[in-house]
């Protein structure tokens, strides 16, 4: 029995009330295990013109690289103040926040380990489908091995990488939808 | 080490592609590069869950009734092989009767109802079940194209059991004459698959001399024969 997909279609620009609410753009609580960090950027489009309707939606594991999830059977600490999701919308001139941790590293593919990433949604009017793309984080050993960074091209994949800003603690990760500086995004 | 199977792909020609000209808003946000293939591992097989919600009820608000033709709006989450899929998150918002948001942003002249948020939250049943009780909305302008009107519509976001399932779409009304014009609804390739966005009037559904019924079911990407790269 194969039944066939449901299509998917625009998120349109009038979701904000019924789908973003105060305090999810925060995955944290004050006993939340890891380094806390938070992730600050702006949604630009072809024009390099702030998106002021997009919503992004994250998705992580926790500091021990644990998922919250029954599909992940991996011998390592689940966190019952850490559930690693988190949702918020850009504001008026395409910027957003999160407050989070830097996620453990969890198995990839050849039982290698992924170098740390957080999965990121991205749905705004005049996306058909939502747009996916990995945070991946500066200063990290387990860059330089990880097999889906060495599967992009030199000069794009530092568009997954977030830039350290010069306040401690935040790092800068910006969506570009189109053009020059294009971010990187996957069919999962 | 883990054995959990990946998920199937998006069936070709069942979702919309980025670039879709007659669609205005496309022209600036449509990637120009392709997506780059992942292969499914444990941060695409896992996603979030959430705690049960029954919001279902969207004809009462701030102490009235809102106005508009009641109806009720039911059927299952199913994956590509039958399966339901229990208690996962459905988030719904639509416009009231007369084809407004309840949005800052919606300029259109046509009045708000104050007993109308239209948004609602439930979480599927043990049998992939929801049911929703809200009014049917009213079509409306945008400014796409010349005279372009939004067909009645319903906004639904669902979840599913994984990062890979997540589908955010839009639920249709049979024999409505802007499907046809409509860009959104045409920008899904398949005839067939187009169709699917459209319920089914039900009169089984319909509660006799209070509200008519739709049925719409989802199907969301199934299981994978082989295990997830880990």
């Amino acid at each position: 029995m194969s039944l066939p997909q449901t299509p998917s279609q625009t998120v349109g620009p009038f979701f904000k009330p019924a789908l973003v609410r105060p305090g999810q753009e925060s995955l944290i609580t004050s006993r939340s295990r890891g380094e806390r960090v938070t992730i600050e950027g702006r949604v630009l489009d072809g024009d390099a013109a702030a998106v002021s309707d997009a919503m992004i939606e994250l998705w992580q594991a926790n500091a021990d690289g644990r998922y919250d999830h029954p599909d992940d059977s991996e011998e390592k600490r689940l966190d019952p103040d850490f559930h690693g999701f988190g949702r918020t919308a850009t504001d008026d001139r395409g910027h957003f926040h999160f407050y989070t941790i830097k996620p453990g590293s969890v198995a990839g593919p050849g039982m290698i380990l992924q170098a740390p990433h957080i999965n990121v949604s991205i749905f705004a009017r005049g996306l058909l489908k939502r747009l996916v793309t990995r945070i991946y984080f500066p200063d990290e050993p387990l860059n330089a091995a990880d097999v889906v960074l060495n599967a992009i091209a030199p000069d794009r994949r530092s568009t997954l990488v977030a830039r350290i800003a010069e306040r401690q603690g935040v790092l800068l990760f910006d969506i570009v939808l189109q053009g020059e500086h294009e971010t990187v995004f996957f069919d999962v | 080490m883990n054995t959990a199977a990946g998920y199937r792909p998006e069936t070709l020609g069942a979702h919309p592609p980025y670039d879709h000209p007659s669609y205005t808003s496309t022209h600036k946000r449509a990637p120009r590069h392709p997506p780059v293939r992942l292969e499914h591992t444990l941060s695409e097989i896992t996603g979030p869950r959430f705690a049960p919600d029954n919001l279902n009820d969207l004809t009462h608000f701030d102490g009235g009734a809102a106005l508009g033709e009641r109806i009720i709006v039911t059927g299952r989450v199913l994956d590509e092989d039958g399966r339901a899929i229990p208690h996962t998150l459905i988030e719904i918002w639509q416009a009231n009767a007369a084809g407004r948001y309840a949005h800052a942003e919606d300029r259109h002249e046509a009045p708000l109802d104050p007993h109308f948020a239209g948004i609602g939250r439930v979480t599927t049943d043990d049998r992939g079940a929801y049911r929703f009780m809200t009014v049917k909305p009213g079509a409306y302008p945008w400014r796409n194209h010349h005279n372009a009107w939004r067909p009645n519509h319903i906004h639904f976001s669902l979840f599913g059991p994984s990062f890979a399932t997540r589908l955010i779409t839009q639920m249709y009304f049979p024999g409505d004459p802007l499907l046809a014009l409509d860009p959104i609804f045409n920008s899904v390739p398949d005839r067939a698959a187009r169709e699917r966005l459209i319920a089914t009037f039900d009169i089984e559904v319909t509660i006799p001399e209070y509200a008519l019924g739709y049925r719409f079911d989802f199907v969301l990407r199934g299981r994978d024969a082989t295990p997830a790269l880990s």
